[in-house]
């Protein structure tokens, strides 16, 4: 689906990132992990195509995706930004349907097909309610998962996303970890993400990319390279890395700090 | 897993729905055309020289049906000759600044902007300026108000689309816009600095006040042409601009080209304000006003917000102009008036927009 061969991404002339290789299938969850300003960004712009590459390629469907058009690569790859606000009080349905900019005319607008397709993802995320409210007046959490269903209504295959759940409340990250896991598993779609807890990776993601502070970096499934070595290599701290069978008998594996917890006493 | 407990819409009581789509806004559209008529009647009765506006009516009918003449030619050639190509005027002016100002803070996602953004306006001034200055005509004014206005705007994007490739291309341009703008009302103050303080100099500032008082049928005709054009086109690219208010980087992983895309609506916009400005001098505030209010009316979304602010515009600028002109027994000039009527309602509209700029 999405193959990034020797990729190498900077602004400018600065390189930031060098040389990163990796086959997404289709069905993949890819949690990205790393400190902050190792690069994660500019991989995503360079992956979204709104950063040149600075070196190897970025296949999509065997293909390298150097000369598209902004329009066949938005109608392969969509990009959920985190949640933010525009100027203007667009209403929620209005934000979804731009989605279909890639598959429309330039002097035209979303047609009824478009809308249905629009209306389509909101019921997909369960915000069809929303639909008539403005996109400035709702929560934080809400505009996330608007934004995914304007990149849903983009019919994309392959599906970037920006952090989906910094500045969001506990109850709404796991709400839109879930929701992501069950489009990559109900339709068939990859996704790439960022987060910054390693509990995301090891509970939702299929595959895990870590990057530590040399900008080296591991790819495998998130129990192979989210380990106790790396979480302290990266982010200076101790960690325990423990499999927890649950009420319902399904084992999970989660990261824990190390120690005593100091509210018990 | 249950996907209404999954919803984040289902932790907050059920919104009230507002008003079936379209039925709220399309009795707005049906009171602010009722309204605009009004105003166009009540321009041709008020002035120096009142006429009923029965009357008004019936010379306007008299043009297209056989209507047996009761009224004087004086009142016929007041209506037909002075008044109709005034009103015109107003309404083609006050559309095309409206228009271009809805598009411009939509495409620089800021409702601060005004259609004179990127020195259009200092640039037609300057034009306008010298062409008194070295004693042209009418059609000599307008011209070289009109290219200079392109010109600078042409200057402002040739500094922008230059340096704008390594950061935000946006903020590049309105910067280089505000420095051209202010280069240009440079030149234009040494202009009527050297410029004759008996008959030049009130002349220029005149024009610069703005006024609607010389024009003509033949004006109003030849500026429609370029005001038509850009409208046209700035309405078809309408939802493409809703994009772009999500901003250069997100509109590109939409999928729009937004350089090619930048470049029409700024074009576009700037031959309407370049050709109103050409033939009303300069006249502030209301590419600012008018689209807050059409936003008022019926919302952001650029596929009805231009085509309200056009009528709205137009309206406006309209009535404002019936102000100058009928207020007092000299007339003030329209520039001046827009200002004295703008600036405290701008206030009001700022002091109940916080939020979402509604």
């Amino acid at each position: 689906m999405l193959e990034l061969v020797h990729l190498a991404c900077g602004y400018g002339k600065r390189r930031v990132l060098g040389d990163i290789s990796l086959h997404l299938a289709a069905g993949e969850l890819l949690c990205l992990l790393g400190p902050n300003g190792v690069g994660k960004t500019t991989l995503f712009k360079t992956m979204l195509g709104l950063l040149p590459a600075h070196g190897g390629e970025i296949r999509v469907g065997g293909e390298n995706v150097a000369n598209w058009s902004r329009r066949r690569l938005a109608q392969w790859i969509g990009y959920v930004p985190q949640a933010h606000s525009p100027p203007f009080p667009f209403k929620v349905r209005d934000v979804v349907a731009m989605g279909r900019v890639a598959h429309l005319g330039l002097f035209s607008s979303p047609a009824t097909v478009d809308r249905k397709i629009a209306e389509n993802s909101l019921n997909t995320l369960g915000i069809a309610d929303l639909g008539d409210a403005s996109y400035t007046e709702i929560s934080g959490g809400e505009r996330q998962l608007v934004l995914i269903a304007r990149a849903l209504a983009q019919q994309p295959k392959v599906l970037v996303m920006d952090e989906p759940t910094s500045n969001l409340d506990y109850g709404n990250q796991l709400k839109v970890m879930r929701h992501i896991r069950r489009i990559v598993d109900q339709q068939g779609m990859s996704v790439v993400l960022t987060t910054h807890y390693p509990n995301h990776a090891l509970l939702y993601a299929s595959r895990a990319l870590v990057l530590d502070r040399e900008k080296r970096y591991a790819v495998g499934t998130p129990a192979e390279v989210i380990s106790e070595d790396y979480l302290r290599q990266t982010y200076g701290v101790e960690t325990e890395i423990h499999d927890i069978r649950q009420r319902s008998g399904h084992i999970s594996r989660l990261c824990i700090p190390a120690g005593e917890a100091q509210a018990a006493t | 897993m249950n996907a209404a407990s999954e919803t984040l819409g289902a932790l907050r009581p059920p919104r009230r729905r507002l008003l079936p789509a379209f039925s709220g806004v399309s009795w707005r559209l049906l009171a602010l055309g009722l309204g605009l008529l009004v105003v166009i009647v009540v321009s041709f009765a008020i002035g120096r020289y009142p006429v009923p506006a029965g009357t008004v009516l019936a010379v306007l009918a008299g043009k297209l049906l056989p209507i047996a003449q009761t009224w004087s030619a004086e009142t016929e050639a007041v209506v037909l000759d002075i008044r109709l190509p005034r009103i015109l005027a107003a309404l083609l002016v006050g559309s095309a600044l409206s228009v271009s100002g809805a598009a411009y803070q939509g495409l620089f996602r800021n409702p601060m902007v005004s259609p004179g953004i990127l020195g259009v306006s200092a640039g037609a001034s300057l034009g306008a300026a010298l062409a008194i200055l070295w004693g042209y005509g009418m059609v000599g004014i307008q011209g070289m108000a009109f290219v200079s206005g392109l010109l600078a705007v042409g200057i402002t994007w040739g500094i922008g689309a230059g340096l704008g490739k390594r950061s935000d291309p946006v903020l590049v341009m309105v910067l280089a816009g505000i420095i051209i703008g202010t280069l240009f009302a440079a030149f234009v103050s040494l202009v009527k600095f050297v410029a004759d303080p008996n008959n030049t100099l009130p002349t220029i500032t005149f024009w610069l006040m703005g006024s609607l008082v010389s024009a003509n049928l033949d004006d109003v005709a030849i500026a429609a042409l370029p005001i038509l054009f850009g409208t046209v086109v700035l309405n078809a690219l309408a939802w493409t601009l809703n994009v772009l208010c999500f901003g250069d980087e997100e509109a590109r992983a939409l999928g729009l080209s937004t350089g090619r895309l930048r470049f029409a609506i700024i074009f576009c916009a700037t031959l309407v304000t370049a050709a109103a400005v050409a033939i009303s001098g300069i006249i502030g505030l209301v590419g600012l006003i008018v689209p807050h209010l059409a936003r008022m009316l019926v919302g952001p979304d650029h596929r009805i917000l231009l085509p309200v602010s056009s009528l709205l515009g137009g309206g406006f600028l309209l009535a404002v102009d019936d102000l100058a002109r009928a207020t007092f027994a000299v007339e003030i000039p329209l520039g001046i008036v827009t200002a004295i009527l703008g600036a405290p309602f701008f206030i009001y509209l700022l002091s109940r927009t916080r939020r979402g700029w509604v």
